[in-house]
Parts: C-alpha cells; sequence; structure tokens
C-alpha cells in the first residue's frame, strides 16, 4: 500500500523525445504534485487521529497507511486524466481539441474511405455466407442497393447544392425522368437496360439544363421555390399523362436487368444455368448491386476529380461569391448549367437503376419527400463533402430500414402497436439532434483542392455553406 | 520602360441614373495605357459607380466606354463597330471593346479587365491558392478542352495546372503571403485579404486594373507597401490601373493622373501637381466632413 508506483526507468533513452514520451512525462509530473497535495492534505487530517483509549486517556493514533492511501489515489486519479487525450491541460479548450479531432478525421479519411470502399465490396458476399441465399436477399436489395442508390443521389445533388451552392428542392425529378426513361423504353420499345441507361442519363441531364435556364438569375430561396415547384410539375405530369405513363397505377413488369444479355431467370438459357449453378434470385440482386456500386463510385470518382479542375474549382467559387466569379470572368451561365446538367445526369442514372430494381414505377415513388430525403442526406452529411455524404446516406437509409425491424417492440408495447409509423418521427427527431450537435453537418471540414505544402483542413466557420 | 501614352479606356458622356437619381451625369475621361489614372471624389460621387460600368455589372444609361486593349483605335473604326452594333471587333488592326454592350464576365475575359471590389469579395472558404487558380480558369479552361481532359489527367492540363500554381506562387510572394497560401481566404487578417484581392485580379492577367479603395483600412505601413504594389504592378506587368482612393498620400504618389468626380459630374481631370492646387477640388472637399478627404491639401504638399 505504501509503496509509490514511481515507474522504474525503463524507457531507454531515445535519440528525440516522441510526443507519447513527453506526454508521459508530463502526466507522471502532474500526477506527481496532486499527490503531493494530496499528501499535504492528508497529513494534518488523517495522519493522526486523537481517541480515547479504555482509560480515558488520549491518545494519538497514528494512520500513514490511510495517508498513503489517499495520495496513491490523487496519483492514479490524476495520471489518468491526464492521459486521457483531450483531457491534457494544453488540449483542454474546446477550440484546440475541435482542431485535433479535424486533424485525426483528415488523416485518417483515406482510411476510412478505404474501408468503407472495401466493406461496400465484401459486403453481399459476407451476408450471403453468413445468412445464406434465402435470408441475405433482403439485406443486400433493401439495404444494399437501396444505400447505394441514395448514396448516388446524394452525391449527385451534392454537385449542385454542396459545390456550386444552387439549393435544389426537385431533384426526384431527375431520378423520376431517368426511371420512366427506362421504364417507357424497356416495355415500349424493348430496349434492355444497357441501352437505356445512357439514354436515362442523357434526358434527365437535358431536363436538368431545361430547368437550369429560367432559374439562372435566381438564388437561395427563390431558386428553392422553382425548383421545387419544377419538381412537382414533372410528378404531376406523370400522374396525369396517363397514355403514357399509364398515371398513377405507374409502369408495371419492367424487364430485370441482364448479365450483359444473359437474363437472370430459371431455365436453360438463364444466367444460373450458364454458370452451372442452380436458379436462385440472388445471382440478379448481387449483380444490381455491383451495378448500383459501380455507379455511385463513378459518380464519386467524376466529382473528386472535378473538384480539382477548373470546372469543379469554379462551382466551389460560385457558391462562396457570384459576383467575384464574374469578375474574373468566369461565365457563370455556363458554369451553373454544368452543375444542373451533371447532378441531373448522375439523378437519371440512379433513376434508371431504381427502376431496374423494383421492376414497377408509379409518381408516388417521386413526391417531394423523396427530394427533402436526398438533401436531407447532403446537408446532413456536410455540403460539398463525399465522404460525409456516404455516411448520412448509409445512416438516414440504412437507420429508416432498420426501424422496418422494431416488430419485437409489440411484445413491450402491446399488439396494436406499429412501430414503423413511427419511423420518420424517429428519423426527424435523430436529425434534429444531430443538425444541433453539428450544425454543418457530420464532416463540415473542407479539403482544399491544391496545396502548396500539406494538407490542411479549412476551418467549417468559413466556407459558405452549400445553400445562399 | 513605359508604353506610349495612348488611350486605352475612353469613357464618353457616361450617364447612370438610377430611377430618378443621377449618380453619373455626362461623364468623359480617358485612362491612359501604362498609366495610374485615380478616380477621387467624396462619398457617394458616383466612382463604384463608375466602375461597376466599365466592368459591365450595371448597364449605362447612356454614353460609351471603348476600350482598346491594343492602341487608340482609328475613329472611322471606331464609328464603324457602334454604328454596326457589335459588341466588339477583334481585328489585325486592333481590337476595339464597347464595355457598355458586354456582359460582365466578358468584359472581364476578352477585354481583360479585373477589378477589385470596395467591400472584399473573396471566395472566403477557399484557400488563398485557390483563390488566384480561381482567377485563372478561363486559361486552365482552354487547356482542358470543353473543361474534361483533366478528368483523364491529359498532359495538357496538367502542364497548365503546374503553369497555374507557378503563377499563382508568384503573386502571392509579391503580396507577402506565400507562408499561407493553404489558409483560408477569409482567415487571413484584412490588409492580407485587400493585397490577396489585388493578386487574384492580377492573375487574371488583366490590361486594365480596377481598384476600388485598395487601401481603405490598411495602416500607413501596409499603405506605403501597396503604393509600391501598385507601381511595380504598372511598370513591370503592362497592366493599366485606374484607381479609388480616399488616402490621398497614396493617390498622390503613384497616379499619373486624376479625375474629380462631385455628385456625379467630372469636376477637375490632370496631372496630380495641377489637381493638387485646384480651387474647385479643394472647395469639394472641405465641403465634405470628412478628416481623411480634408486631409487633400496637406498630405498634396506633403507628397
Ligand atoms: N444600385 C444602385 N441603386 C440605386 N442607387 C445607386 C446604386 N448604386 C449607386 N447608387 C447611388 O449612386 C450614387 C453614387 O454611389 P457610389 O458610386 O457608390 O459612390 P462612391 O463610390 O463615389 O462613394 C449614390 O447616391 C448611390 O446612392
Ligand atoms: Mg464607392
Amino acid at each position: 500500500m505504501s509503496k509509490r508506483c514511481e515507474p522504474p526507468a525503463t524507457f531507454a533513452p531515445a535519440p528525440e523525445a516522441s510526443p507519447l514520451r513527453d506526454r508521459l512525462r508530463s502526466a507522471l509530473i502532474g500526477a506527481a504534485k496532486a499527490a503531493g497535495v494530496a499528501l499535504g492534505l492528508a497529513f494534518p487530517l488523517l495522519a493522526y487521529r486523537t481517541e480515547t483509549d479504555f482509560s480515558n486517556a488520549l491518545v494519538l493514533q497514528e494512520r500513514w497507511a490511510a495517508v498513503a492511501a489517499i495520495a496513491l489515489a490523487a496519483f492514479v486519479v490524476r495520471l489518468i486524466c491526464l492521459l486521457i487525450p483531450g483531457r491534457t491541460k494544453a488540449a483542454s479548450s474546446p477550440r484546440r481539441r475541435r482542431a485535433e479531432f479535424a486533424a485525426i478525421v483528415a488523416r485518417s479519411r483515406r482510411l476510412i474511405s478505404a474501408a468503407g470502399l472495401a466493406s461496400l465490396i465484401a459486403f453481399p458476399l459476407v451476408v450471403l455466407v453468413l445468412l445464406g441465399p434465402a435470408r441475405s436477399l433482403k439485406w443486400i436489395d433493401s439495404y444494399g442497393i437501396q444505400i447505394l442508390i441514395y448514396m448516388t443521389l446524394g452525391w449527385g445533388l451534392n454537385i449542385v447544392v454542396g459545390l456550386a451552392g444552387l439549393l435544389d428542392l426537385g431533384y426526384v425529378a431527375f431520378y423520376a425522368v431517368g426511371a420512366y426513361s427506362y421504364a417507357l423504353l424497356s416495355t415500349n420499345f424493348g430496349w434492355s437496360f444497357w441501352a437505356s441507361l445512357p439514354i436515362a442519363g442523357l434526358l434527365a441531364a437535358l431536363w436538368g439544363v431545361a430547368l437550369g435556364f429560367p432559374v439562372l438569375r435566381l438564388r437561395g430561396d427563390y431558386l428553392a421555390i422553382v425548383t421545387l415547384a419544377f419538381g412537382e410539375i414533372i410528378r404531376i405530369v406523370l400522374t396525369n399523362w396517363t397514355d403514357l405513363t399509364n398515371g398513377e397505377a405507374g409502369v408495371s413488369s419492367i424487364p430485370r436487368v441482364s448479365f450483359f444479355g444473359l437474363p437472370f431467370i430459371a431455365g436453360p438459357e438463364g444466367f444460373a444455368a450458364h454458370f452451372g449453378l442452380a436458379y436462385s434470385p440472388i445471382y440478379r440482386v448481387i449483380f444490381l448491386f455491383y451495378l448500383a456500386l459501380a455507379l455511385a463510385l463513378l459518380t464519386n470518382f467524376v466529382t473528386l476529380r472535378l473538384r480539382r479542375m477548373p470546372l469543379g474549382r469554379a462551382w466551389e467559387a460560385l457558391r462562396e461569391d457570384e459576383i467575384a466569379c464574374r469578375s474574373l470572368g468566369i461565365n457563370t451561365v455556363a458554369v451553373k448549367l454544368a452543375a444542373f446538367a451533371l447532378g441531373a445526369l448522375v439523378g437519371g442514372l440512379a433513376g434508371a437503376v431504381f427502376a431496374a430494381r423494383q421492376g414497377f414505377v408509379s409518381p408516388s415513388s417521386f413526391t417531394f419527400i423523396e427530394s427533402a430525403t436526398i438533401l436531407a442526406i447532403v446537408v446532413l452529411g456536410g455540403a460539398g463533402s463525399q465522404l460525409g455524404v456516404a455516411l448520412a446516406a448509409l445512416f438516414i437509409i440504412g437507420g429508416s430500414e432498420l426501424l422496418r425491424e422494431l416488430d419485437w417492440l409489440q411484445h413491450i408495447v402491446g399488439e396494436g402497436f406499429d412501430p414503423t409509423q413511427y419511423r420518420m418521427l424517429i428519423i426527424g427527431f435523430a436529425l434534429i439532434v444531430i443538425m444541433n450537435w453539428k450544425p454543418r453537418g457530420l464532416i463540415a471540414n473542407r479539403t482544399p483542392s491544391v496545396f502548396l505544402a500539406e494538407p490542411r483542413l479549412a476551418a467549417p466557420a468559413l466556407a459558405e455553406e452549400g445553400r445562399v | 520602360m513605359r508604353a506610349p501614352h495612348t488611350a486605352l479606356l475612353s469613357v464618353e458622356h457616361l450617364t447612370m441614373r438610377f430611377g430618378g437619381v443621377i449618380a453619373i451625369d455626362d461623364l468623359s475621361f480617358t485612362a491612359a495605357r501604362g498609366e495610374i489614372t485615380a478616380l477621387i471624389g467624396p462619398n457617394g460621387a458616383g466612382k463604384t459607380t463608375v466602375f461597376n460600368c466599365v466592368t459591365g455589372f450595371y448597364k449605362p444609361s447612356a454614353g460609351r466606354l471603348a476600350l482598346t486593349p491594343s492602341g487608340a483605335a482609328a475613329p472611322e473604326d471606331l464609328l464603324a463597330l457602334t454604328q454596326s452594333g457589335r459588341r466588339f471587333s477583334e481585328t489585325a488592326s486592333g481590337e476595339i471593346y464597347l464595355l457598355e454592350r458586354m456582359a460582365d464576365f466578358e468584359i472581364a475575359q476578352r477585354g481583360r479587365v479585373a477589378r477589385t471590389f470596395q467591400n472584399i469579395r473573396l471566395f472566403a472558404g477557399m484557400t488563398a491558392l485557390e483563390n488566384l487558380i480561381v482567377a485563372q480558369h478561363n486559361a486552365l479552361m482552354a487547356a482542358s478542352g470543353p473543361g474534361l481532359w483533366g478528368l483523364f489527367g491529359l498532359p495538357s492540363h496538367r502542364a497548365r495546372q503546374k503553369a497555374a500554381i507557378e503563377t499563382a506562387k508568384y503573386w502571392l510572394e509579391q503580396i507577402d503571403l506565400i507562408g499561407r497560401a493553404d489558409d483560408p481566404a477569409g482567415a487571413l487578417p484584412y490588409g492580407a485579404q485587400r493585397r490577396l484581392e489585388i493578386a487574384r485580379a492580377m492573375c487574371a492577367r488583366p490590361a486594365l486594373l480596377c481598384l476600388d479603395e485598395p487601401a481603405a483600412g490598411l495602416n500607413p505601413r501596409e499603405s506605403a507597401e501597396l503604393a509600391a504594389l501598385l507601381r511595380a504592378i504598372r511598370d513591370e506587368h503592362a497592366a493599366s490601373i485606374l484607381l479609388i482612393e480616399h488616402d490621398m498620400s497614396v493617390v498622390m504618389e503613384i497616379s499619373d493622373h486624376i479625375v474629380v468626380l462631385d455628385y456625379g459630374e467630372k469636376i477637375a481631370d490632370g496631372a496630380p501637381s495641377a489637381i493638387r492646387k485646384d480651387p474647385k477640388v479643394i472647395k469639394a472637399y472641405l465641403g465634405v466632413d470628412d478628416e481623411d478627404e480634408v486631409d487633400l491639401a496637406a498630405s498634396g504638399t506633403r507628397a
């Protein structure tokens, strides 16, 4: 008990002091000081105690063990406090701590991205091995593919909102154009998915430009209102143009995606038979998963590349200050239209994948709440941040799917309770909490597109938010 | 070596009305190539409005703004262009741009007119280096085809990008901000932001640089450095300067030619030595209750 825990000099003298060693030493010194103070206080209070003995005489009782115990406790507690990251004196100010956190995120961003990519690639196979073909269908489809589609949509909208700073509340319109393009081309003209995919993208991009023109002079709230109206117009046209779109009933029996010509069907013509496998719908779902993943990765690659190119920098400059852009000879009309067109193109491609996944499209899939969800993904992720958008898609879409699995709550709350009814409530509440905790989104730091020295992160407070 | 003093910008009968307010009334002056032309006058005289007309942010109510980057245009060429209704002519005998007909970005891109703003307009969330690279947008776009070759990392794009960084580095050194190249522009001190905005304008390789109160808010040492920077820009970079400034020590020290505005009208036009003694100018400035401006005569004699 009385033995002080001074560590023996086991540290061989390093050629240069490492930060860890410095930190350990200063923590030990701090802990020793605390122990000293505890000793100083404990000595008069604890060391001696007067007591009356059985003969009623006062005697001094010595309690050195208690003093030692107090000092030791002070030493240990102080040492722990000093060694826990962010609890050292130097880093105790919230600002400093935040900067340290940002630096850690910056360093590990690559690692997070690589880990995320690896787990995305491995996901269907891992699920398949763990759950078997029958039960993994839902996980790969409702979770995997759906999250990937929303991730793609988030990245597409991120070009418009996060980079170019144009608030678009009608993004779902392009998603709808893409989905209906594939649906109508395939059911009416028998076009394959692969032939329809580029057409779906191009048509959506065309609509992006069509939306872009009338709103060129608008910014902020005004732009938001017009794009909102645009999204509704597309949906209402799809509902009412019954001859073409079959109205509210939607377009059904859209051909499923094929493996480069090999259909995923039972029978000798199908994919499974061709490769000598037993038929199972899981192959189609896995293929669609990788298709959606490829599309998402392509979107991400193009965006990341563009950010480091004149067009992408012009988008960000436009978000920061449009007038300054024009004073530098940047054709802001072209730059804005490019953002709208590219964002819409991505939305259209995602729409085609969506139609291929569902096999059925109807106007009710393209309501304002979809635009709002995609925008929430962008804003929650941190407008402009690719990684943030990916995390937000995982969180919002994955989370709201997970909430469907709350059947067991019925056993607690009662039979009539339907937990899925509370899904949007819970998601909404979670959004409020997160946006209060991180008002600029999960990843608010902006990585500069070019450096002279080593990469550093822009303080979140400086970059213009992907609004205005 | 100074270029011959021919007109670079001719402002003729420029009038700008906002509703009933006449902000500029029948203003004519010229800015000569290779010179620093100062535009001074009390607050509200219409100086910033002149800049906004020259750079295309406002469409003038009347008047002609002819920019001739490669020498004064022959009067018949100018007349022919004006009557043709076209915005500019780029012939072998020299380019003429009629700025009142051109869009703002076109004036910057084709006419090579760059400007700064009275209230600094940097891309605050982007780094100092990025600000200077955005300014080279058009040159970079040209090198990357329709802006997309860089997607595949084509060498022409990469070479141009390297050159753009070198240009940016050069200007960062000129304005003494090379050490803060990777800091967000919004995090720089005020004086540094003013200099960065000038550097950004210079990265667009302008023939005419319009500076709206670049010394506002600077301390005397910073003002002196600014004056040296502007002289270097005029002498070493073949850029002519149109300068709005209240700090008379700067104006009198570096201007080759001064135009004085009051209530939208020109009240004087000439060399600094003549302006300093002009009774109309002194009266206009003394009528305004502003220390900076009352200083005119005093700082004039000092200079
Ligand atoms: N966009 C505008 N709308 C209405 N009035 C304007 C506008 N811009 C400038 N003015 C008016 O023009 C006059 C000159 O303003 P300005 O050019 O900013 O003066 P200075 O830059 O010389 O201080 C002022 O009376 C101002 O109110
Ligand atoms: Mg002004």
